[in-house]
């Protein structure tokens, strides 16, 4: 790690923080837009050159919820997004501890090929995937979509508990099982216990990555298990935008995950950048 | 009678065999120590009988059972790590009773050995601490009061003192050897460093790319070396070697025939340094290095050899000064050229 340095002028300390701000408000822009708008009528929302000062309305909310039940759909995310989390970690784990403790000739190759199943458009997979759905009847079923996030994600957690796991000295676990551990002990009493902080941060980036999943939730849901993506689309519809209530529905969909994430922000960034800053 | 019994013990890794056939029978209450340089298998070897490593070759067998398949949980050994290996996020007391708790014994029980063994290791006052608190050398008695509160069949010692600072080596070593005595466990200890194998071991295993060369105690070792590694091995300065072609006709016409391709080994005390002209190898100071209460003298020959001298008198010389030496050729070790001992020093 190299110690901070301070800029030799001003202006440079100037650059940076506008530069800074800039990057920041760019990002930022988006969400702030979607949120102005959210609380704007529809006419409002169309208005040019665009209201900053308007008067606000809890119309867009009302209006969501009476057309399509926010409430199901909420549900829908949180059940999906749970167990599909705690689903992967069931998977995952096992498979991080063999890799990370019982290193082989091929660990790392494994491992690669793992991430490089990623880089594949998930689109290539979805005709076997909707019909292996649609022949085992889990169309629009959350268990569907719990398996389908579960797989999709598993791969980012054996990455991400293998190298909190890989931090770990195996002497410890040595240590263990030279003082009569079975298996199940030394997970439960050594392993888990040291690995706690990289096991939640795994799972809570898995908890976010699964709410806001899109793809396989717009194509193999519906009306019964969809989630707050495919309500959010619902409102995109052909016939005539209504950015209100699209701007509503979105704010409602996101707001539950963008609240968690601000409060597991620290274990989250720690998890993205374990083993990288220490 | 034979406690630990090793025979033709093998490890590969890959293709590389690291461990060549190890036979090797350890008394009960014996106190071995595996030394040899990095890389000879030593630790390697520690870890098969530990159960760590899986054995690729031959038996093991602990007090009549054969243990070679058998898992770490169920041999019955203590290991004492060099880095500690303790559990972070247990308190002293919990790190100690662990393998008591696993072992469901009574909880009272667990309390009173867990304090006897803190109170042999003079950390009562630590039991509620967590490791991160306590300095390396306290950490290092929490692994050994591990190790001792389970009064395993055997203890197991992997280079536990290589992380402590000088001092405290020294003082845990001989807190070590005490233990040892009060316990009367037996005990196998791995370690590079031939000052803890020297003054801590009943029996001493040189070891040497996967195979012994040779096992006896620290001062059969030293006055009895098998071969010119074990003989360069043990010792601090170094056994001088020098090729028999470096020495002056005088002295190697001493020794037997098959030394004459070979070499002669002198211990530093077995060199000494007179003016010039009363020895029989003529020489010129390189070094002088004044310890206090030895001196150690480094000697070019006229044959280009060098030779340590050591010596418990102080001396006026100096880097440059013209000497002569005097070997003690009876206390001097013959080598063939492979470097086997053909004719050992009188003792």
């Amino acid at each position: 790690m190299t110690a901070r340095r301070r800029p030799a002028f001003p202006l440079a300390l100037l650059l940076r923080a506008a530069t800074a701000w800039a990057v920041a408000l760019l990002l930022f822009f988006p969400l702030g837009w979607l949120f102005l708008t959210a609380f704007k009528s529809e006419l409002q929302a169309i208005a040019v050159p665009p209201l900053l000062v308007f008067s606000p309305t809890l119309e867009n909310f009302h209006e969501v919820q009476a057309r399509s039940d926010y409430l199901l759909y909420a549900k829908n995310s949180v059940i999906t997004s749970v167990l599909s989390t705690v689903l992967g970690l069931l998977l995952a784990a096992p498979a991080a501890y063999a890799m990370a403790f019982f290193r082989g000739k091929y660990t790392r190759d494994i491992l690669m090929w793992m991430l490089s199943t990623k880089m594949m458009p998930a689109v290539g997979a979805l005709v076997p995937i909707y019909v292996l759905a649609q022949k085992s009847h889990l169309l629009d079923t959350q268990l569907a979509l719990i398996i389908v996030f579960a797989l999709s994600n598993l791969p980012i957690m054996v990455w991400m508990l293998y190298s909190h796991f890989k931090d770990i000295p195996p002497e410890i676990l040595e240590a263990a099982r030279m003082d009569g551990t079975t298996l199940w002990q030394e997970v439960r009493l050594v392993l888990l216990p040291l690995g706690m902080g990289g096991i939640a941060s795994t799972g809570l980036l898995c908890l976010v990555l699964s709410w806001n999943e899109a793809f396989w939730s717009l194509n193999l849901s519906a009306a019964k298990a969809g989630t707050l993506a495919t309500l959010i689309a619902s409102y995109s519809s052909p016939e005539g935008l209504f950015w209100a209530k699209l701007s509503a529905a979105s704010l409602m969909a996101i707001a539950p995950i963008v609240v968690f994430g601000w409060f597991s922000q620290k274990q989250l960034v720690q998890g993205l950048t374990f083993g990288a800053v220490k | 009678m034979a406690y630990l019994q090793l025979r033709g013990v093998e490890k590969f890794f890959g293709r590389h065999r690291a461990i060549k056939g190890i036979d090797l029978t350890i008394n009960k209450g014996e106190f071995i120590v595996f030394v040899g340089p990095s890389g000879c298998g030593k630790s390697t070897l520690l870890r098969l009988i530990a159960g760590l490593e899986g054995i690729d070759g031959g038996t093991l067998e602990l007090d009549g059972r054969d243990i070679t398949d058998l898992p770490s949980s169920k041999r019955d050994l203590a290991m004492v790590f060099q880095s500690y290996a303790l559990y972070p996020h247990m308190s002293v007391f919990e790190n100690m009773s662990f393998a008591l708790k696993l072992a469901k014994v009574d909880p009272a029980v667990i309390r009173e050995k867990v304090e006897r063994a803190a109170a042999t290791l003079n950390l009562t006052t630590y039991l509620e601490r967590t490791p991160k608190e306590l300095s390396g050398g306290q950490r290092q008695r929490v692994a050994i009061g591990r190790a001792i509160v389970r009064a395993p069949k055997v203890f197991l010692f992997d280079e536990p003192l290589s992380n402590l600072d000088a001092a405290l080596r020294g003082q845990t070593r001989v807190e070590i050897a005490k233990l040892h005595r009060e316990l009367g466990a037996t005990t196998i200890y791995v370690t590079h460093d031939q000052v803890e194998a020297m003054t801590l071991a009943d029996r001493v295993v040189v070891l040497r790319d996967g195979l012994i060369e040779q096992v006896g105690t620290p001062l059969e070792l030293y006055d009895r070396p098998a071969n010119q590694f074990v003989a360069q091995f043990i010792g601090t300065p170094q056994m001088n070697v020098v090729p028999a072609g470096q020495l002056p006709p005088g002295v190697r016409q001493l020794g037997p025939q098959a030394a004459a391709q070979g070499a002669i080994g002198l211990r530093p005390e077995a060199v000494s340094v007179l003016p010039k002209g009363l020895g029989t190898v003529d020489g010129r100071v390189e070094l002088v290095e004044a310890l206090g209460a030895e001196t150690l003298l480094y000697v070019r020959t006229a044959e280009g050899a060098q030779l340590v001298a050591r010596q418990s008198e102080r001396t006026r010389l100096q880097a440059g000064d013209d000497v002569s030496l005097n070997v003690a050729t009876d206390q001097a070790h013959w080598f063939d050229s492979a470097g086997r001992v053909v004719q050992a020093a009188a003792h």
